[in-house]
């Protein structure tokens, strides 16, 4: 388990991270969203042990970061952002050097470089100097070095970043492979990732938590959660027949297309039934109807966009 | 092994897997045999001593040791390996030391590789040995010296350039504030202790009696403290410039 508590992090005039508190269990993978330079990268360097927080603190399996950090940091996997590694070093060579820093010897060491090689289908490569290497190859090294030890705390800054669709399938697999006994935390801005491999997502926006749930949740929270999206093929005023629901929010027609509206449910509750209903009864010329499911896009906007407004 | 060894290997083998190592001994073994034989006159002197090869250590230094320190951490935080580094679970002490002692072994091979030098006065004289083993283990630490300001200069700068810059200025004055034109060029108000104490942070004053066999501990201390207070010194820029 992984505790953040009040966590702070000041540069002179420029809070980045402000009072960030959560905590996250085995078997949970956590998409730490929020827009650019609201305090992800920052938060997951601090949790790396890698800058030291202006105040609070990280408990990782019960060790102090502050007090512990040798031990804290046995316990986790990192792939910083951009997945830096050693250019001038071949794979294999660089991935014997983190498992030898990991503390491995002999057999065990090559059974362990071996491994990983095998898991991020690296064998191809591994005699290739890492600066010759491709984005998605020097990618994957990183993933390597950071699952090497079979960490308990696996930390990966946007994982998938300059990968081919192909090659993100297979990362988000492997993600969801490892993370049955350990607790994933991955930082990205793809929202479809966090739908796919997550089971937890917290979203921040200017160093605090707005936002935090199973992605499934947080999708309910949208504002287009249950609305019902419609086409009419005529000019119709359904805002006047609707006047008479009170489950509906609001009406927003499409920008593009005077025709499409988008009928938002009151509180997330289904609306479907009325609306069709009134539709039939009121005989609406209706080309398309159906009920949306609310996305994490929009959520994410609502509570990132002009500061903390909660959704 | 631990992991002070581990980086200390890895780093070593980096600079044998560019062209840099090779580089940096082959022009240290040129610019070595010019100094002594075209400018120090190795044998018009006819004398079986190291003096003029020695002598000429500190000026070779001051360009080439910077060279090789300039990326020691320069080149960790361009390329964002710091952070890959630093969140291993390795004390920053070890990091800081094992890529100093790299830096210090490679500047130490390309010493050990001027040893024609030694066999041809031993051929052509009567040399005494114990001096020229002085001069080496002093020109070796004076080296060490240099590459320690480097190692603090890298860390304070993502430019490995301006690390090299930085670097020379600073070598520079450690190494002329012991030689007489500038001991000379002070005030006589300045009491004699405190030119005494300026002249004791030279480089020359504690080289130059090691190349002439003067063997002091004190000369050695001067360099191992002096090392000591830069790799520190490194450690705490380190620690307040990785955020940026």
């Amino acid at each position: 388990m992984i505790e953040i508590n009040h966590l702070t992090k000041r540069f002179e005039q420029f809070t980045a991270v402000n009072d960030l508190s959560f905590t996250v269990g085995e078997g949970e993978v956590l998409g730490f969203l929020g827009p650019n330079g609201a305090g992800k990268s920052t938060t997951m360097k601090i949790i790396t042990g890698f800058l030291a927080p202006t105040s609070g603190s990280v408990t990782v399996d019960g060790h102090d970061l502050a007090s512990d950090a040798l031990a804290a940091k046995a316990l986790m996997g990192y792939l910083p952002e951009g997945a830096p590694s050693y250019g001038d070093m071949t794979t294999l060579a660089f991935l014997r050097f983190v498992a030898e820093v990991r503390g491995y010897r002999g057999a065990e060491l090559d059974r362990r470089v071996e491994r990983v090689l095998a898991q991020v289908e690296l064998e191809a490569v591994a005699l290739q100097k890492i600066e010759t290497l491709s984005k998605g190859f020097k990618r994957r090294v990183g993933l390597a070095q950071a699952i090497m030890h079979d960490p308990k705390l696996l930390i990966l800054d946007e994982p998938t970043d300059g990968l081919d669709p192909n090659q993100k399938q297979h990362v988000r697999e492997l993600i969801k492979n490892l993370a049955r006994d350990k607790i994933v935390i991955i930082s990205t801005h793809i929202l479809e990732e966090v739908s796919a491999v997550c089971t937890r997502a917290i979203i921040i926006a200017a160093g605090r938590v707005v936002a935090d749930g199973t992605p499934s949740e947080l999708e309910a929270r949208s504002h287009y959660h249950q609305a019902v999206s419609l086409r009419l093929s005529e000019s119709y005023d359904v805002a006047a027949d609707l006047a008479s629901l009170d489950c509906i929010a609001g009406i927003e027609v499409d920008a593009e297309d005077a025709l499409g509206l988008r009928i938002l449910a009151r509180d997330g509750k289904s609306i479907y039934s009325q609306v069709s209903h009134l539709a039939q009864e009121k005989d609406w010329p209706i080309e398309e109807l159906h009920v949306t499911r609310g996305q994490l896009e929009d959520l994410f906007k609502q509570v990132t966009a002009g500061g903390a407004q909660h959704g | 092994m631990g992991s002070l060894g581990i980086i200390f290997r890895r780093e070593l083998a980096s600079y044998f897997a560019t062209p840099l190592a090779y580089i940096f001994i082959v022009i240290f073994l040129i610019t070595n045999g010019i100094f002594t034989f075209e400018l120090g006159g190795f044998f018009l002197r006819g004398q079986a001593d190291l003096l003029p090869f020695f002598s000429f250590h500190p000026w070779l230094y001051l360009f080439m040791v910077p060279a090789i320190a300039m990326t020691l951490w320069a080149d960790e935080r361009k390329t964002g390996t710091i952070e890959l580094l630093l969140t291993l679970p390795i004390r920053l002490a070890d990091a800081v030391l094992g890529k100093f002692l790299a830096a210090w072994a490679l500047t130490g091979i390309a010493l050990g590789l001027t040893f024609p030098i030694w066999l041809t006065v031993n051929y052509l004289g009567d040399p005494d040995n114990g001096v020229i083993a002085a001069g080496y283990l002093g020109s070796w630490f004076m080296a060490g010296g240099f590459l320690a300001i480097g190692s603090c200069m890298s860390a304070a700068t993502k430019n490995s350039v301006i690390a090299f810059i930085l670097t020379v200025t600073l070598c520079f004055l450690f190494v002329i504030m012991g030689s007489p034109i500038l001991l000379d060029a002070f005030p006589d108000w300045v009491p004699q202790a405190a030119v005494d104490a300026f002249a004791a942070m030279g480089f020359l004053t504690h080289f130059d009696s090691i190349s002439k066999g003067v063997l002091e501990w004190r000369d050695f201390l001067f360099f191992t403290v002096f090392i000591g207070a830069w790799l520190f010194a490194s450690a705490i820029v380190i620690e307040i410039k990785k955020a940026n």
